[in-house]
């Protein structure tokens, strides 16, 4: 494949001692979806956050092996994790939009990235809240709390956000958990829609969801990667048992 | 005795007690307000005292108390603050972070009459500030210093971490993340502290007998140049503030009316505290609401 966005080599993550995430390597391809399932524990959200290196803010977290974006190795202690940031964007489980106006909250990204026009500005936001849906139920009430409104809105307002910025990758960590079903399958009709332009990595719980918005699926378990491979191949006919026990629900 | 009898004299203790503080106070207040709010007129707060005569009043004190807070917390502020977000954000949690939070501890249970020694021997000799407003705000500073630190540090503390990494992942920096982000979330419980800590500088009188001085110059209220010696607003001349004055004129007041004056003063200088807090509760409330609206 030559569209790869994003690879890790031999990616590992140590808490102090205890290594929570054992040599994985894996490919993510653009415009695609690719959904790490497992059990709790099993690494697949250390994983995900070690991609934009926010486990630097986790004391005594420590990464080994190699993360290359194009001819970019950005586990590399000298990449400028400040400029890295702005290529991943990143969903998390609990929307945590900034106590800031819906506006505010968009185009706070861009401004600091060096936009300043007003009518610019206006249209990254409009772009951004139209690109998460949620352009025609906030348009009238831009200037007012992003906090004031409900989660699955407040949920598309933190993926316009990200976007707002302008990445090529987005990393969600279980995006829909915390939400009821009606946001929870916006949220996938979301993905679907922006897989067309983005690589997506996404930890999910719900392998329901997993096998609805996915091209690829890894499968973790304790820390090591089980099996990886296309979603439909992982839920209809996977090679290793123990990813068959875990899709079948016999545990986890 | 059965659980529910032991369950109910419990709560009646409690509450007797509570009731007994509650008590204490309101009487201590009340006494102080009984005895000084029939002093208190326009001419007893802005009257220069008198020494030997009856009818002084209390406006350089009070004037010396409000400049020595603005002047200690126009220090204290950038000090405090910067300390705190240092502590909170950018020191590695560690044996040095653990050593400077233990002599933050230390500091801020320091007597305040040692602060206002080292003032003299340090602030007042050794670095020849004199008997000054600067020397007392100084001597404030390390007496306050403590408490902004903790409370910058609790103020960031109480972020969630959500907003933090949500800033971080936009990609931006970690200055502009605490500036934008953290900062504007943490300022309730900044600005509430401050208040609370302006309120403690106010009422404080041992670390200022021997900085600020028990004296104060014959003021010339329409001279507004802050080199001039009799200008209010000059930070190098001794400035006997509110608290000083009650402790100066219980201890060796001539005048005839000492008593009265000492109560009138302490009743202006328990309001002005009270007000510090209220007016700190009320801030606090109305930019929470507004920094976490949800209307």
């Amino acid at each position: 494949m030559s569209n790869i966005e994003l690879s890790t080599k031999n990616l590992s993550v140590y808490y102090g001692e205890k290594q929570a995430v054992k040599n994985i390597s894996l490919d993510f391809a653009s415009r695609q979806v690719t959904a790490l399932i497992g059990p709790s524990g099993c690494g697949k959200s250390t994983f995900l956050r070690s991609l934009n290196r926010m486990n630097d803010l986790i004391r005594g977290a420590k990464i080994t092996g190699e993360i290359w974006i194009g001819d970019d190795n950005i586990n590399d202690p000298k990449t400028d994790v400040v400029l890295l940031r702005q290529k991943i964007g990143m969903v998390w489980q609990r929307p945590n939009p900034f106590h800031k106006s819906i506006y505010e909250n968009i185009a706070f990204g861009p401004r600091y990235h060096g936009i300043r026009d007003k009518k610019k500005l206006d249209q990254i936001v409009e772009e951004s809240l139209t690109k998460a849906a949620l352009w025609d139920e906030t348009k009238d009430r831009l200037h007012s709390s992003a906090l004031a409104l409900s989660g699955g809105q407040q949920q598309r307002l933190c993926i316009a956000r990200s976007i707002a910025v302008n990445p090529s990758i987005i990393l969600m960590d279980e995006p829909a958990s915390a939400l009821d079903p009606v946001s929870s399958a916006k949220i996938e009709e979301l993905i679907a829609e922006l897989k067309q332009e983005y690589c997506i990595i996404i930890v999910t719980h719900n392998m329901h969801q997993a096998a609805r918005v996915s091209e690829k699926t890894a499968f973790f378990l304790m820390g090591e990667l089980v099996e990886y491979g296309d979603t439909t191949k992982i839920f209809t006919n996977p090679s290793e048992k123990r990813t068959d026990d875990y899709i079948s629900g016999r545990f986890g | 005795m059965s659980a529910k009898t032991v369950d109910k004299i419990a709560t009646v203790a409690i509450i007797a007690l509570a009731g007994l503080i509650v008590l204490i106070m309101a009487g201590l207040l009340g006494f102080i307000l009984v005895r000084g709010l029939g002093h208190i007129s326009f001419d007893f707060l802005t009257s220069p005292p008198e020494t030997i005569k009856a009818g002084g009043g209390i406006g350089p004190q009070l004037f010396n108390s409000l400049f020595l807070l603005v002047l200690t917390m126009i220090i204290t502020i950038p000090l405090g603050i910067g300390a705190g977000i240092y502590m909170s954000e950018y020191a590695k949690p560690g044996k040095i972070t653990d050593f400077i939070r233990l002599i933050v501890e230390v500091l801020s249970s320091f007597p305040s009459i040692v602060v206002g020694l080292f003032g003299l021997l340090v602030l007042v000799n050794l670095f020849g500030f004199g008997f000054s407003l600067f020397s007392g705000a100084l001597a404030l500073t390390i007496f306050n210093l403590p408490l902004m630190v903790r409370i910058t540090e609790q103020g960031l503390a109480s972020v969630p971490q959500a907003q933090k990494e949500a800033s971080l992942a936009l990609g931006l920096s970690k200055w502009k993340t605490i500036q934008s982000v953290m900062l504007p979330i943490a300022m309730p419980v900044i600005l509430t502290g401050t208040i609370l800590a302006a309120g403690r500088v106010f009422g404080e009188a041992a670390a200022l007998l021997f900085t600020a001085g028990m004296s104060s110059p014959r003021l010339d209220f329409s001279n507004w140049n802050p080199l001039s010696p009799t200008s209010p607003l000059n930070p190098f001349r001794p400035a006997e503030t509110l608290a000083v004055h009650i402790w100066k004129i219980n201890s060796e007041g001539l005048a005839p009316d000492a008593p009265e004056i000492a109560a009138g003063a302490s009743a202006v200088l328990i309001l002005t505290v009270l007000v510090f807090n209220l007016l700190a509760r009320w801030l606090g409330r109305v930019m929470l609401k507004k920094f976490t609206a949800t209307k």
